[in-house]
């Protein structure tokens, strides 16, 4: 326990908190790092599994590209780059770019997967260009799986921003590295602290627009009832009264 | 090239680790996670917090963790224990969603007839449900053995010995082979045990014939373990 106290007291200690390499420049560097990434990424994946969601062409090689990348370790993409391109911002941000695709790519084309192909011809039938079907119909609806795939390529990121510091000396993860080096275990503790913190802080925004981005009429129609089937059915089916209380 | 043909004792010797601490951390975890799995399938009220958790832990980024969790254990940072179980911990946030859905997809109309041909609640587990539950387990399992054996690597750069002391090493020496050895002998890794685990799959359940469609799906989940 005396560890975890001397941990938080690194990270409460008023010297750590100014000057050059202080917890607050490097929560901004490893924040200004993630964001980069997550934009090009975004940039790149969406679009793609966009039209494969729309399409359904292309899903079997998006999968294998995807899957191939996913077995791909980080840190061997990292260092590989970083020899090539040396030290600096540039490798860690193209192996944070590559590492990123993955979920961005499955969460767009699930996404648009899991819209009810009934509600698409509907929206073919009423006279919708494919372009208003993929922007009114199926981002809408696909939206909640969407922003799942954009909040777990983040987490993805932000950790790994975290090794990014064993390259160039950007982000939190230099406390890390920097404690390993001094064999300062409370730097090390206090650097980790700070960046769990961040990735549960980022998790639980995400979790709350995941939520936000339920379409009203989706949220209107879907039912309480998020449990599967109950094993047979019951002789009695009806709606709790909640006595004029709008649920 | 020449740098792996001169090196290759030391590649063969560091696959062997890698194995070591891989393969303990993808059994545990399966083991571990499939009594939770269940648990969050027949108990409703636990579902919503168990899930939950797994979620937070998977959050949690694994350079942090690993430099954390020797609070908890008492283990040294560097020793390969404090992997072996950070490990673990990632692969149960990734399996226990997957168990969960497993055991949820067996038939109901199959449970109820197994308990009125008189199975015990055990043995309705270990006799129908459980082998029922199977394919869709080793699809959960086949996600964890891709990601641990990738993650394992990360070790490297707090002092553990895996693969991935071919990637620290490479970088500090400037070998370009060396760390492209290292990635190639990673994913080798990755798919040699993905392919042992479909193949004790087989074994076990030799009524699962994975169709093309199946497979698909297998490869669905593992997407929606990413988007979830």
């Amino acid at each position: 326990m005396n560890l975890l106290l001397d941990g938080i007291a690194w990270i409460l200690d008023p010297a750590n908190w100014t000057g050059v390499g202080s917890i607050p420049e490097r929560i901004a560097q490893h924040l200004a790092i993630s964001a980069t990434v997550l934009v090009i990424s975004a940039l790149i994946a969406l679009p793609i599994g966009t039209l494969v969601g729309h399409t359904g062409r292309g899903k079997e090689l998006v999968v294998t590209v995807s899957g191939g990348l996913r077995a791909l370790p980080t840190l061997g993409l990292l260092t590989l780059l970083a020899l090539w391109l040396g030290i600096g911002l540039q490798a860690p941000i193209i192996a944070l770019v590559v590492l990123a695709l993955p979920p961005l790519l499955a969460g767009a084309y699930s996404g648009l997967e899991s819209v009810d192909r009934r509600t698409v011809d509907a929206a073919r039938a009423m006279g919708m260009r494919e372009g208003q079907i993929i922007g009114k119909v199926e981002v809408p609806l696909g939206m909640p799986i969407i922003v799942g795939g954009i909040r777990s390529a983040t987490l993805q990121i932000i950790a790994t921003a975290t090794l990014a510091a064993y390259i160039a000396d950007d982000g939190l993860g230099r406390f890390i590295f920097a404690g390993l080096k001094t064999r300062d275990y409370a730097e090390m503790l206090g650097g980790s602290i700070l960046v769990i913190l961040l990735a549960l802080a980022i998790d639980g925004l995400f979790a709350i627009i995941q939520r936000l981005v339920v379409p009203a009429g989706v949220r209107a129609t879907r039912t309480r009832e998020l449990r599967s089937r109950p094993p047979r059915p019951r002789a009695v089916v009806g709606r709790p009264i909640t006595e004029g209380n709008p649920e | 090239m020449n740098w792996l043909w001169s090196n290759l004792d030391l590649v063969g010797e560091l696959m062997l680790t890698h194995l070591a601490l891989s393969v303990p951390a993808i059994i545990l975890s399966f083991v571990i996670s499939v009594p939770i799995g269940w648990i969050a399938h027949r108990y409703r009220w636990s579902r919503g917090v168990l899930l939950s958790l797994c979620g937070l832990l998977y959050a949690i980024p694994s350079l942090a963790l690993l430099i954390a969790l020797p609070i908890v254990t008492g283990q040294r940072t560097t020793s390969p224990i404090n992997l072996v179980i950070a490990l673990t911990l990632y692969g149960i946030a990734v399996i226990v969603r997957t168990a969960a859905d497993a055991f949820d997809a067996v038939e109901p109309d199959v449970r109820q007839s197994a308990t009125a041909i008189g199975y015990s609640a055990a043995g309705r587990f270990w006799g129908v449900e459980l082998p029922l539950a199977g394919p869709v387990l080793l699809s959960g399992l086949r996600v964890v053995i891709v990601s641990t054996v990738s993650l394992a690597t990360i070790g490297a750069v707090i002092g553990v010995q895996s693969l991935g002391s071919l990637f620290t090493d490479g970088l500090q020496r400037g070998i370009q082979a060396e760390i492209i050895t290292g990635i190639v002998a990673t994913m080798v890794l990755a798919i040699g045990l993905d392919w042992a685990s479909v193949a004790i799959g087989r074994m076990l359940m030799p009524w699962w014939r994975p169709s093309a469609a199946e497979r698909r799906r297998t490869l669905d989940r593992v997407e929606r373990v990413d988007a979830a």
